[in-house]
């Protein structure tokens, strides 16, 4: 039978949660004996998508970001959700370069990072309702 | 955080945080920009030697950066960068921005 094991978090929309976020991620691949390479990948994707919502989705950081993370054998799912503002243009949102924000200096290459590093994402939306990302990464298929 | 910086003959050169994301980002840029208008930098080294992670929200803060400089007449310029900085740097195209030293 396939090693499974999943967790599940929900912590303030914070920005210093988003070191939180991604150091728990890593700790719990760990088992999975991932390259430095894959764990910055995975941490840098976890760091993207929850640094959206705690930009874009909500006004008052006392709102909750979700985090799910679930290995089954090699292969890394993992979850970032929120009930915050939506997004109108989800293909829009994800093109590189754009931002809402250019005002913050965002840079508008947080969805371009996840699929750079993840092996597969999936965005879902409603506006007024909130947003589910969906990030998927098969740990052991790099050297090294 | 504290962030570390060094003037020396019109050059600034930044000691990039161990981490660099959205939540040091804001303290940065601020820093970074006071820096520059008050002193004649004309030459900006964003130094990674202790850099061990940088999402996107790092590449906003040196795109920034190295258009204020730019507007001044001055270049800026990345040193020690890790693999890991490397493909950083690949995958968002900052090279077209700005030359490793």
């Amino acid at each position: 039978m396939q090693n499974k094991n999943e967790m599940t978090l929900t912590f303030d929309a914070r920005s210093v949660n988003e070191g939180f976020a991604r150091m728990a991620v890593a700790a719990f691949v760990a088992e999975l004996d991932p390259t430095l390479d894959e764990i910055s990948d995975v941490k840098t994707a976890v760091s993207e998508a929850v640094t959206n919502v705690i930009i874009h989705a909500y006004d008052n950081p006392a709102e909750k970001v979700e985090l799910t993370c679930c290995i089954t054998g090699k292969d890394v799912e993992i979850v970032v959700s929120d009930t915050g503002k939506g997004i109108p243009d989800i293909p829009r949102a994800m093109e590189p370069f754009y931002t809402t924000k250019p005002e913050l200096e965002r840079s508008g290459m947080g969805f371009a990072f996840m699929e750079a590093f993840m092996d597969e994402i999936r965005v879902s939306s409603e506006v007024g309702k909130g947003t589910k990302v969906w990030m998927r990464k098969v740990i052991g298929t790099q050297e090294g | 955080m504290e962030n570390q910086f060094e003037m020396k003959e019109g050059c600034l050169t930044i000691h990039m945080p161990r981490e660099l994301d959205h939540h040091v980002a804001g303290q940065l840029r601020q820093e970074a920009d006071f820096m520059i208008e008050a002193y004649h930098v004309r030459k900006l080294v964003f130094d990674f030697a202790g850099t061990e992670f940088m999402d996107s929200s790092g590449i906003g803060v040196i795109i920034g950066r190295s258009r204020n400089i730019g507007y001044f007449g001055g270049e800026a310029v990345a040193q020690n960068l890790s693999g890991r900085m490397k493909k950083i740097f690949m995958v968002s195209g900052l090279y077209k921005l700005i030359r490793e030293e």
